[in-house]
């Protein structure tokens, strides 16, 4: 395996002091009354970035092939995109059925 | 004897998923000739109702998941290592896991027939009765009380777990494992279409596996996921379910479609019209199958908007199975056309499966599928998509592919006996169902009133369907005539292009002497651009390395019956012991030395 | 460039794609357990606010202990990977060490999970309380399943450590037990996202 363009230890201790970072920034907006109203986006946007950094430096995906990604990537998305769908239908149809 | 049961030979596990599968296709042809005698005349009396819910289940039951996806998956695994030019599948053991995995799952499923006693039912089968598709809330507890759902719900665990494993194996198998200048748009059609499939099995069966898991705890456990007195949606079941079913009805149809793709140009001595669009639409039709689900749903309130987005979704969908019909087409005209048994069943599959296509665009729109839905139109438009498409297009792949795999011809005289009769007896079957159905015949109910108009119609369905049986036993003659026989098969009997005829009939246990470099899509053939392939040496220079077989994947395969006896039994030191069996089977089969 | 496509297949097999046969098996099941987790995932939230009783989430779910399980499954990833360096590099001392506090931060995750459903049970919430706890413990118990799996696997793999039969020839094994040991993770991150964070 190519030395060049591979996560060091250094870039590993980093990546878990970035995690626990987050961790820390997302149980604080949780418990701060203030910020309640953008709750679940910023909740959202920095679990992705926790997903993301152990998906690509842990799991090494970033250095791989990219068809990795693509077989990773591709179920991911497809899951992200019938869970959206359903909730759509479920939330949309209570919505139309209770004429509200 | 015992070589097959340790065989991790791909051919030889195509040989055991094709038998087992042709045998569990003959049962559930039984189950729908008991149910078409039942059908026959309005106000029959020949199965109770009880009898005839456990019919019409187990016969969908048994037609999806023990013999089209298996038959399939025996062309999968005898054929597409021979495509790609590869001397087996990426992971051997795990493929002949797969098969046992298989036929214990069917013999769970249909244990059932005999099972009542244990149960202490007054009866002896309790075979699942809810549907094929098991709706919530009939198949809670509260409405199904007896073990038949719980053999369903536990019997179609096992057999998704063989299709998952066998999935990520022909996937790995058809990316990595192709010859020096295998490129992917080389590839043969039916791989391509495998490949497909594969994707939609591991994306699909997680979520039925998921929907089982609710229901299964539902049933043992008294949660109310799908029951309405705990909060639950039975809708939810529809959902998830739908979302496995609908890649599923891709699942058997794209290998159909691919294997039709192989035989018409051998057969028309042409290359198929437009390879590359047959190739993009038959992944857009494994990905926009995705997005469909909800169709199945439309008399169940889901409101406008869902109900137009689904309906348009489904609409799309017709454009690329319409390309690749267009594309088929293209490829017979002005062809060199041999009218062998294998072409009429190409040609066949064709012609049944635009007519099965055109009911599921009546479908697609959502105000006539509310007139459709849950009515013998519905059965119509399955039966024609899949016996007229699935079974035909299976057929066809038989009689190319069984010289090739045990080096006897079958019977042209036979074969043509048994695709008119088929054609004759599947047509009187089931095109008078759209007619019972718009005239508002449901499904699923065990006997209809006179007054309803639709005995007639019911009537020729019946002898429709006993003329399948005939057609099919003389397929069975035709099979079983072969075996006594000697090897008459050349290596390439019908001028094919691929891979696959370039070694003899059948395949000496390494496949290849030589691993071939691929320069075409048609290696074996002369075209604009390039010569055939130089054949390969009769002997190997040097000694192939065959792996031995194992015992491990038959012995872990065991423990997952074990486990779904110990459950259906309430007994949970039978779980364990089957988890156990599993497991250490898992661990043998991990240290076992086995090099390829 | 910075990708690293070179890894070279296991047994010196050449490969059309030129990449491992295990990995790319393994890559897609990953795959395939999103659509797993995700329906799992989809459950919980179509049902959420449904439950005809309580307790409810914001009622018995205890957002510091499980900041504290949420902190340990992330440095187990990191112990993971620094377990999977070492063995690389032959260093199989450090290599053994870090494979078992994987494990050990495993079993402390565990342990929590334990904990946090007897606690549950305790103040009322049972599996067939409510929609609630119905799709909590299927949902967090088949997450907990995994992990399980995943401890044995790790365990496994520490003694064939320490009975000398696991250095950088078979580090691919250990890669892929670590991308089990991430996406196990990974899928916690959602959990505790969409089931903690998100009530």
């Amino acid at each position: 395996m190519t030395e060049q363009a591979h996560a060091t230890t250094g870039t590993y201790l980093r990546v878990a002091a970035i995690l626990v970072m987050i961790t820390l920034i997302e149980v604080g907006v949780f418990y701060v009354p203030a910020f309640q109203g953008v709750l679940v986006p910023v909740l959202l946007v920095l679990s992705a970035v926790k997903f993301t950094l152990v998906v690509m430096f842990y799991m090494h995906l970033k250095f791989d092939s990219r068809f990795f990604t693509f077989l990773f990537g591709g179920p991911l998305l497809l899951a992200l995109a019938v869970m959206i769908g359903l909730l759509f239908i479920f939330y949309g149809t209570v919505r139309l059925r209770t004429g509200s | 004897m015992k070589s097959w049961l340790t065989t991790t030979d791909h051919k030889r596990i195509g040989l055991l998923y094709f038998w087992t599968a042709f045998v569990f296709f003959l049962i559930g042809g039984v189950e729908a000739l008991f149910i078409r005698a039942q059908l026959a005349r309005p106000e029959n009396q020949l199965v109770s109702a009880e009898t005839f819910n456990q019919l019409f289940t187990m016969h969908g039951t048994t037609m999806v998941f023990l013999a089209l996806m298996p038959l399939s998956a025996a062309f999968f695994n005898y054929i597409i290592p021979l495509q790609i030019g590869a001397r087996d599948v990426a992971f051997p053991r795990l493929n002949a896991f797969s098969y046992w995995v298989f036929l214990l799952g069917g013999l769970f499923l249909n244990a059932s027939f005999i099972a009542g006693p244990l149960f202490g039912a007054d009866r002896l089968s309790v075979a699942p009765d809810a549907g094929w598709f098991g709706y919530a809330n009939l198949t809670s507890r509260q409405f199904s009380p007896g073990p038949n759902v719980d053999f369903w719900l536990l019997g179609l665990q096992i057999l998704g777990i063989a299709s998952l494993a066998a999935g990520f194996n022909f996937i790995v198998t058809i990316l990595n494992m192709r010859a020096p200048g295998m490129r992917m748009l080389r590839l043969p059609v039916f791989t391509w279409m495998t490949l497909v499939t594969q994707f939609l099995v591991i994306t699909a069966f997680p979520v039925i596996t998921v929907a089982l898991v609710l229901l299964m705890f539902d049933r043992f456990f008294g949660t109310h996921f799908f029951l309405p007195q705990g909060g639950g949606d039975p809708i939810l079941w529809q959902h998830l379910f739908w979302m496995f079913g609908h890649p599923e009805v891709y699942i058997l149809i794209l290998p159909a479609m691919g294997i039709v793709s192989e035989v018409l140009p051998t057969f028309s001595k042409k290359p198929l019209f437009g390879y590359t669009v047959v190739v993009y639409s038959g992944v857009l039709i494994g990905f926009l199958g995705w997005s469909v689900w909800s169709h199945h749903m439309f008399s169940t309130g889901l409101g406008p908007i869902a109900d137009s987005v689904f309906a348009g979704t489904t609409m799309l969908i017709a454009i690329p199975t319409g390309v690749k019909i267009f594309n088929w087409i293209g490829t017979l005209w002005g062809g060199q056309i041999r009218f062998t048994t294998s072409l009429l069943f190409a040609v066949g599959f064709i012609a049944m499966f635009i007519i099965g296509g055109l009911s599921g665009v009546t479908h697609a729109s959502a105000p006539s599928d509310l007139q459709q839905t849950d009515t013998y139109y519905v059965v119509a438009h399955i039966h024609y998509v899949l016996f007229g498409g699935t079974i035909l297009g299976l057929f066809a792949g038989m009689y190319y592919w069984w010289p090739k795999m045990t080096g006897r011809m079958l019977s042209e005289t036979l074969g043509k006996w048994h695709f008119w009769l088929t054609m004759i007896g599947m047509n009187l079957a089931f095109f008078p169902m759209h007619f019972s159905g718009l005239l508002g015949m449901p499904r699923r109910i065990y006997t209809y009133s006179p007054e309803l108009g639709v005995a007639g119609y019911n009537l020729a369905s019946t002898i429709g369907a006993f003329t399948i049986a005939v057609a099919t036993l003389i397929f069975l003659v035709n099979l079983l005539r072969t075996r006594g026989r000697p090897i008459n098969a050349p290596a390439n009997p019908w001028g094919g292009a691929t891979l696959e005829w370039a070694i003899p009939s059948p395949p000496p246990v390494y496949n290849f002497t030589v691993i071939p470099t691929v320069e075409s899509r048609l290696p074996l053939w002369q075209t604009e651009r390039h010569a055939p392939m130089t054949p390969l040496p009769e002997r190997p220079p040097a000694p192939i390395h065959v792996p031995g077989g194992s015992w491990w994947p038959m012995i872990t395969a065991m423990g997952m019956p074990i486990m779904a006896i110990g459950a259906i039994a309430h007994l949970l030191p039978v779980v364990i012991a089957g988890a156990l069996v599993v497991v250490v089977g898992i661990y043998r089969w991990a240290y076992e030395p086995f090099e390829m | 460039m910075a990708r690293d496509t070179h890894a070279p297949p296991a047994h010196g097999h050449r490969t059309s794609m030129g990449l491992d046969s295990r990995k790319m098996a393994f890559w897609a099941f990953i795959g395939s357990e999103c659509l797993l987790f995700g329906s799992l995932i989809s459950t919980y939230l179509v049902y959420k606010g449904r439950s005809l009783v309580g307790p409810y989430p914001h009622e018995i779910l205890n957002i510091p202990f499980t900041s504290f399980s949420t902190f340990d499954l992330l440095m187990s990833s990191l112990a993971m990977v620094l377990a999977l360096a070492a063995i690389q590099r032959g260093d199989m001392k450090q290599g053994k060490l870090w494979l078992l506090v994987t494990a050990l931060l495993g079993l402390v995750f565990l342990g929590g999970q334990f904990w946090e459903f007897s606690h549950f049970v305790h103040e009322g919430l049972g599996l067939t309380t409510n929609l609630f706890g119905s799709t909590f413990y299927v949902l967090t118990g088949t997450h907990g399943a995994h992990v399980t799996v995943g401890v044995i696997w790790l365990l496994t793999l520490w003694v064939q450590a320490l009975r000398g039969k696991l250095g950088p020839a078979n580090a691919l094994t250990v890669e892929i037990t670590g991308l089990y040991w991430h996406f196990v993770d990974v899928v916690w991150i959602v959990i505790f996202t969409v089931v903690y964070l998100i009530q």
